[in-house]
């Protein structure tokens, strides 16, 4: 038990070194676009099918089942205004961050992972690269900056399932629906959670690199890497979420 | 200890240390790989470093090229000591010493050329893309691969995937190479032509090489001179031949198997 608490400890001082260097690596010259771009594409782009699939059917299982808890308390006409709070609130983000960290986390731990095992990573580095800046800087500002646009999109595609939806058993305009989610929304529930979106990109990205670069020699180093990038950012999601609403509560936004 | 001999061959110039490594030192944790080892490698030479697997050489080599730090003991390449440089000076040393990797670090997510073109635009050469493109035409007839420039790494065999290595290693022109077991994984055919190949570019852009081996017939064909790594540190010297007839028994070890194996024949 004890020996677990420090590993769990050392292993989280050795993540914060890791990602200590992000900053400093960011700010320094020569910022490495071309490759900046290629992992936007890669990491947003590529997610976004995944990430509208499951944000439709989200949407669409949430109001159908929703619905008959509502209209035993006379208040079906809520629907939309409930749905959309939380689906904005909180099931859009975590959903999206959670299918990313599956998606992306796990590629960029296997990816980075096979580079270590194969001398790739030290390969740039004798080749005039600074590998950390390369490999680790562009990965994780793109599933910073790609994660929230993904949140966004998946959102607006879970309402149009949740639209979809209601008009299952009932009709009720396109209009009329996104017009009762808008006037349900406040501004403060919109923010906080894109906002918390860019940790939760952050952290994937950050954990699957550390986790790819620091991978053992040997093919199952490989595997292990990309797995345990996946759950260990799937977790540090649901923590940072957690803080989240600890924070926007501070503030007296909830 | 069988203690140095001197070595007298026509095509190296033994006045000239390329590097010099002295009383290096390198241990991970509580495991010492490296104790007290001392080499130089001169001008034109084809310098083979022999020893069990484990026991060091890779160590040794990514110590040449700062991929690692020593603990202690002092690396001289070039005439700059690799530890005390700063990231640009090291840069620019890393230009003049090609490393071919033991499983090629080849990057998989790009195209042969992409990969031949990475050290060159890395290292902020200033080449037009005629030169640019030239070189890599050059360096690809070189190996003899040139019709597999817009092929994935992925598509490529094994002595293929050695020989694009090289390649890629060899684009900068360097001054040394850096050889970390070329031959290991290979079929003894396609081993042997890679040793054909890393003789035959030596001599062809008089480079001086460490060639990191256990494979007795590569060290045959290419060594000029072999340092044995035994134990953390040079243990015996010499040219094959004089390695061959020595007695000492963990010397013997190496030469006693190749022997076996070619006095059948
Ligand atoms: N980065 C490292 N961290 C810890 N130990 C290492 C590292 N690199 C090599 N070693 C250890 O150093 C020893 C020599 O390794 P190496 O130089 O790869 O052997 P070889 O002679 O087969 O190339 C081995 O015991 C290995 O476990
Ligand atoms: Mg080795």
């Amino acid at each position: 038990m004890f020996a677990n608490l420090k590993q769990l400890l050392t292993e989280t001082g050795r993540l914060g070194r890791f990602a200590s260097h992000f900053f400093p690596q960011t700010f320094q010259a020569r910022f490495e676009l071309a490759e900046f771009i290629r992992q936007c594409y890669i990491i947003g782009y590529k997610s976004f099918p995944l990430v509208g699939l499951t944000g439709f059917i989200m949407g669409l299982v949430l109001t159908m089942q929703l619905r008959p808890a509502l209209l035993d308390y006379g208040v079906a006409t809520e629907l939309p205004e409930m749905v959309g709070i939380a689906i904005v609130r909180e099931i859009g983000p975590v959903i999206t961050a959670l299918i990313f960290a599956g998606k992306i986390g796990s590629s960029i731990g296997a990816e980075l992972g096979s580079m270590r095992v194969t001398e790739q990573i030290d390969a740039m580095e004798v080749s005039g690269t600074n590998p950390y800046k390369f490999l680790v800087v562009t990965r994780v500002l793109a599933a910073t900056v790609m994660l929230p646009l993904l949140v966004i999109t998946g959102d607006a595609i879970s309402l149009y399932g949740s639209y979809v939806g209601v008009n299952i058993r009932g009709t009720t305009s396109f209009q009329l629906f996104f017009k009762m989610v808008f006037d349900g929304l406040a501004f403060s529930d919109v923010m906080p959670a894109v906002i918390k979106s860019f940790f939760f990109g952050f952290a994937v990205g950050m954990i699957g690199c550390y986790k790819g670069f620091n991978a053992d020699k040997g093919t199952e180093g490989v595997g292990r890497a990309a797995n345990s990038a996946v759950v260990i950012s799937s977790v540090a999601v649901f923590i940072l979420d957690l803080l989240a609403v600890q924070i926007t509560d501070l503030f007296g936004l909830n | 200890m069988t203690g140095d001999q001197t070595i007298f061959n026509s095509n190296t110039d033994d006045t000239i240390p390329v590097i010099r490594i002295e009383h290096l030192y390198k241990s991970f944790g509580n495991n010492a790989v490296l104790k007290d080892f001392t080499m130089q490698l001169y001008k034109g030479e084809n310098l083979v470093v022999l020893g069990k697997s484990g026991s060091g050489k890779s160590v040794l080599i990514k110590c040449i090229i700062g991929l690692l730090e020593q603990d202690s003991g002092t690396i001289d390449v070039l005439g700059s000591d690799v530890q005390n440089l700063d990231e640009k000076e090291l840069d620019e040393l890393r230009a003049k010493v090609g490393f071919l990797f033991q499983s090629n670090a080849l990057y998989d997510s790009m195209t042969v050329r992409e990969n031949l073109e990475f050290p060159l635009r890395r290292h902020w050469i200033k080449m037009s893309t005629e030169e640019t493109n030239e070189r890599v035409k050059e360096v690809l007839h070189n190996v003899g691969l040139e019709h597999t420039v817009d092929m994935m790494p992925s598509e490529l065999s094994g002595g293929m995937r050695k020989r694009i290595a090289l390649a890629r290693t060899l684009i900068l022109n360097p001054d040394i190479m850096l050889y970390d077991e070329p031959t290991t994984g290979l079929d003894p055919i396609t081993a042997k032509e890679i040793s054909e190949l890393i003789l035959n570019l030596g001599e062809k852009y008089n480079t001086s090489s460490i060639i990191i081996s256990h494979d007795m017939n590569c060290i045959r064909m290419t060594a000029d001179r072999i340092v044995m790594l035994i134990d953390g540190c040079c243990y015996a010297q010499g040219t094959f031949t004089q390695l061959e007839q020595n007695n000492d028994a963990s010397v013997k070890q190496f030469f006693e198997q190749w022997q076996s194996k070619h006095s059948i024949i």
